[in-house]
């Protein structure tokens, strides 16, 4: 394996957050019944012409902005034509020579911990095609347009990635951007965000890049890593045989778990490009992007830099907490009600919490908990009101029933007793209670100490506190 | 008082406004002659009787209280490009032989918001691509001066309509001189505006950077009054201009004395049949006679745009005419096999022999391989032509030349020979591709038929245009003149 090199390229498709598509006034909601979202623009009717969204094109800066790219004062809408039934124009107007951005870069973290710049060649807007559905149509195709002329913005970046999970991480790193700029929904099952991959492999050390194969319409993180690895294998395996990989599209088949090849959409593959009359050339000036600047909120990797300085937070935990503007910000709000805990805080929101809102599927938004009501119980641990085990029955009462902490341990008496004389006695009655393991304890047998741990915890129903029990117990016991 | 169907269109305005005669009056006079001549002409594709008797009627209703606008009750006919909701647009095309349109074109709803009946579409030739009419698949339209000969195209049903009074405007299109040449050839006014300034919305594209809707009337006076009512920023038209609207026919009578005028040089080549070259010459002369100051001025790329068109306009009639594939509306060929037969045979029956011709040039200019070749270059060639036009606009203010090389040509007589049909536009062409504004006024005539004198300007000089020809329509009336049969 270590003889090969693969490269890879992403082109990420991010369906931008207008309310109307791209060129017309229809609404883009997700879902609605097939040809209700599509006006006389959508369906191409003979004499329509189409109007630029000027939300898309703010979106579109709003990214460029964001990875540091170069924002076109000039960019150009084209025409790319091909049939097919979901493209009602018979062309896509895309952007091909002159695009709104170009030029950016994004970096991402390596296993390792280093960190490795992506560029980004560029990222041009386009209208989505709509859908073939096949389902319910024996022998027919139904074409559904709601989906046509949707805005997406389609993110090009450079071949700079050498596997699969470095593709995946270069990946969730866009899906971050893009939903902390509020410009996509992020979600992949909708096709909101999805990616084509570019594969190639060469011999370790070759400054020529092979010839690649680009997988079409990945929709899940998943699904990239897997199909990206199996195509290297294919290639590799391939060459290894003597052969030589064909430059196509192929398709990822993720029942099969492999990649095959896939019909073109036309015979030959010309999309003559050619600049659309019906568009005027997109003219932004330098007033225009820093208006939209202005908007830029708080980046990922800003975000994170700053939890590591003023929370202490390591770069994984701010990693971790920056992932969605969601948790960073639901984060943030635990911290100010409980200013003191922030690396408890980070602990309790990627542990406890994400593990209770993965089992049921949860988004952060749609937390049970509520970012006060954690503060609540972080100060009670912190002030040592209970101990950090019993926090967890607290956190889960909590959690189903919706009462705020301190209910939930006056409730149900789980205040920790740190009185020293109180633990002392029942210290005291304990080891009345078990005369045998107390002198077995004291003829050496050092591991009973457990037990009588045990024992005092069941008599306090778990309430000692566990560093003082510890510290007494073990004064008493050798007597 | 002269036959209702001499009046015009701003006397026609003008007596529904005194309650001379009824918009009723006017439809059934019109519709008769339209219904009349069909047989003769087909400058008509349908004729919309009911509808326009029962808007004809409703603008009397308006006339009475009062409420009408500009055009309330005058009858016009609409290119059948532009779409007209309820009824059928073909674009003269089997593609849309059955298709009715949902909306109406802005030019449409325009004219109606202004008052205007619209009584039916004309004739054109196939997706407007064509000189001479012979291109539809309704037949040919006639030339009401000769019969046997083509009125000119592609608006060739608006021209022969207007020219043979069955009513008294009707809208156009011009991508390389639809609306100028038939204009010429059939002796009425033409006006192609500049790129922009009227809204393409509804209008079924041939060539998105070069289509401009127009007007075709029997005198300057009336075009002013008929693109008043049309014209305009249309927020549906990225292309058209945000720029108010000049009362054109307010300006009307601004003075020509001392408008600087300048002989296009290219225009008066070998290829301009002497007779017609006599007519322009004599019509610069009135001009002269008017105050204005003739030069000579030359645009050395002038003759390049024949090819340049050729190129541009397939170009974008390829990309343009993509979306005709028998899956949503229009000609759909019965069983298909498959998808790729659907295509292939849809498009196959529903286009007749010129659009293929001109999608297969255009596809193949677009070409990997070809692009920079042909349409690259054709677009820096074509960036050349508007930059001999903006020096020769810094001398003079209008240029002046012929509409067409030649009076009008027999039915038949070029359809063997593209090349040359295509060479009946060498003088029309080069304002689209500049996206100037130009008109043609009738100026005279060679043995029985009119010939036309064309007159362009910079952009967004309509009022210059129109003011100097109505000037001339003033000095002289080779616009009043009515093919015989047609009095």
């Amino acid at each position: 394996m270590s003889a090969w090199e693969s490269v890879i390229g992403l082109e990420i498709h991010a369906q931008l957050a207008t309310r109307s598509k791209i060129f017309s006034g229809s609404a883009t909601a997700y879902g609605a019944p097939p040809n209700t979202q599509a006006n006389l623009v959508d369906l191409g009717y003979p004499g329509v012409l189409p109007v630029l969204n000027g939300a898309a094109v703010r979106m579109a800066v709003k990214l460029g902005l964001a990875i540091n790219a170069r924002i076109a004062p000039t960019s150009v809408f084209a025409r790319k034509n091909y049939f097919y039934p979901d493209l009602p124009k018979g062309y896509q107007i895309s952007q091909y020579e002159l695009p709104i951005v170009a030029q950016g870069a994004l970096d991402i973290v390596l296993d390792d911990g280093t960190v490795k710049r992506v560029g980004i060649t560029r990222a041009h807007l386009e209208e989505d095609a709509g859908k073939s559905l096949h389902e319910g149509l024996p022998g027919a195709t139904g074409v559904d347009l709601n989906r046509a002329g949707t805005p997406l913005v389609e993110i090009v970046s450079e071949p700079d990635l050498r596997s699969a999970k470095e593709a995946v991480a270069y990946m969730k790193k866009v899906h971050t951007l893009v939903r902390y700029l509020e410009i996509c929904d992020g979600n992949m099952q909708e096709g909101s965000f999805r990616c084509d991959a570019n594969v190639s492999v060469r011999k370790a050390g070759a400054a020529k890049l092979g010839t690649r194969a680009e997988i079409k319409n990945l929709n899940s993180f998943r699904f990239v890593e897997r199909a990206i690895n199996y195509e290297i294998e294919r290639q590799i395996e391939l060459l290894e045989a003597g052969g030589s990989v064909v430059q196509e599209t192929r398709l990822y088949d993720p029942d099969r778990g492999e990649t095959r090849s896939m019909r073109s959409k036309e015979e030959a593959n010309d999309y003559r490009y050619f600049p659309d009359p019906d568009l005027l050339p997109v003219a932004l000036d330098a007033a225009f992007i820093e208006s939209v600047r202005a908007t830029l909120p708080e980046l990922p990797d800003q975000k994170a830099a700053r939890f590591m300085s003023q929370h202490g937070l390591s770069a994984y935990d701010a990693g971790v907490l920056t992932a969605s503007r969601e948790l960073a910000d639901y984060y943030e709000a635990v911290v100010r009600a409980a200013p003191a805990d922030a690396k408890l805080a980070a602990n309790w929101v990627m542990g406890e919490l994400a593990a209770a809102l993965n089992k049921e599927s949860l988004e952060i938004g749609a937390s049970r908990m509520t970012a006060g009501r954690l503060a609540g119980l972080l100060k009670r641990i912190s002030d040592q009101t209970i101990s950090g085990k019993l926090a967890k029955e607290v956190f889960e009462a909590m959690w189903s029933g919706g009462a705020e902490a301190d209910a939930v341990i006056a409730e149900r008496g789980l205040k920790q007793i740190t009185d020293s004389a109180a633990i002392e006695r029942v210290i005291d009655e304990v080891m009345q209670k078990n005369p045998g393991q107390l002198a077995e304890y004291r003829a050496g047998k050092d591991k009973l100490f457990g037990f009588f741990v045990g024992q005092v915890m069941k008599a306090t129903a778990g309430k000692a506190n566990p560093a003082q029990l510890n510290e007494l117990l073990r004064k008493k016991l050798s007597g | 008082m002269s036959e209702l169907h001499h009046i015009g269109l701003t006397g026609l305005a003008a007596g529904l406004r005194a309650r001379r005669f009824s918009s009723v009056e006017l439809a059934e006079a019109f519709l008769k002659r339209i219904e009349a001549s069909q047989g003769a002409l087909n400058a008509f594709i349908s004729v919309t009787r009911a509808q326009a008797l029962s808007d004809a009627a409703a603008a009397d209703r308006a006339l009475a209280a009062g409420t009408g606008g500009a055009l309330t009750g005058v009858p016009i006919a609409h290119k059948d490009l532009f779409c007209t909701q309820g009824v059928r647009t073909t674009c003269g095309s089997r593609m849309l032989d059955d298709f009715v349109s949902p909306y109406d074109a802005t030019v449409v709803a325009k004219l109606k918001r202004a008052g205007a009946v619209m009584l039916g579409k004309t004739n054109m030739d196939e997706f407007a691509m064509g000189s001479s009419n012979e291109t539809s698949y309704y037949g040919p339209v006639r030339n009401p001066w000769d019969q046997r000969l083509v009125p000119g195209g592609s608006s060739g049903g608006s021209a022969a309509a207007v020219a043979a009074r069955l009513v008294p405007g009707a809208t156009a299109t011009d991508t390389g001189g639809s609306i100028r040449q038939p204009a010429a050839l059939c002796g009425i006014t033409g006006l192609k505006p500049t790129y922009g300034r009227v809204s393409r919305y509804g209008m079924v594209a041939f060539a998105s950077s070069l289509d401009q809707g127009g007007v075709l009337t029997t005198s300057a006076a009336d075009a002013a009054l008929m693109l008043r009512e049309m014209a305009g920023f249309d927020p549906n038209d990225s292309t058209s201009v945000e720029r108010e609207v000049p009362d054109y026919v307010a300006q009307l009578d601004a003075p020509l004395a001392g408008l600087k005028v300048g002989l296009l040089k290219e225009f008066f080549d070998k290829g301009l049949d002497p007779e017609n070259e006599r007519r322009v010459r004599e019509a610069l002369k009135v001009f002269e006679g008017l105050g204005a100051k003739l030069t000579e001025v030359s645009l050395p790329n002038l003759p390049l745009s024949v090819p340049v068109y050729y190129v541009v306009a397939p170009a974008e009639c390829s990309s343009n005419l993509a979306r005709f594939d028998g899956v949503r509306y229009g000609h759909r060929c019965e069983n298909p096999r498959d998808l790729l037969d659907l295509y292939r045979r849809s498009r196959g029956e529903g286009f007749g022999a010129e659009v293929k011709r001109r999608i297969m040039t255009g596809t193949y200019v677009l070409s990997a391989g070809y692009y920079d070749a042909y349409y690259l270059k054709a677009q820096r060639v074509r960036q050349l032509i508007s930059a001999d036009f903006t020096r020769a606009f810094a001398d003079v203010d209008v240029v002046m030349g012929p509409t067409t090389p030649t009076p009008a040509f027999a039915i038949g007589a070029k359809t063997s020979d593209p090349i040359t049909m295509y060479l009946n536009d060498i003088y029309t062409i080069g304002a689209n591709l500049a996206g100037l504004p130009g008109v043609s006024v009738p100026c005279g005539f060679v043995g029985e038929l009119p010939v036309g004198l064309q007159i362009v300007g910079p952009h967004f000089s309509e009022a210059r245009l129109l003011s100097a020809a109505h000037a001339f329509q003033g000095a002289t009336d080779w616009h009043t003149r009515v093919p015989g049969g047609f009095a």
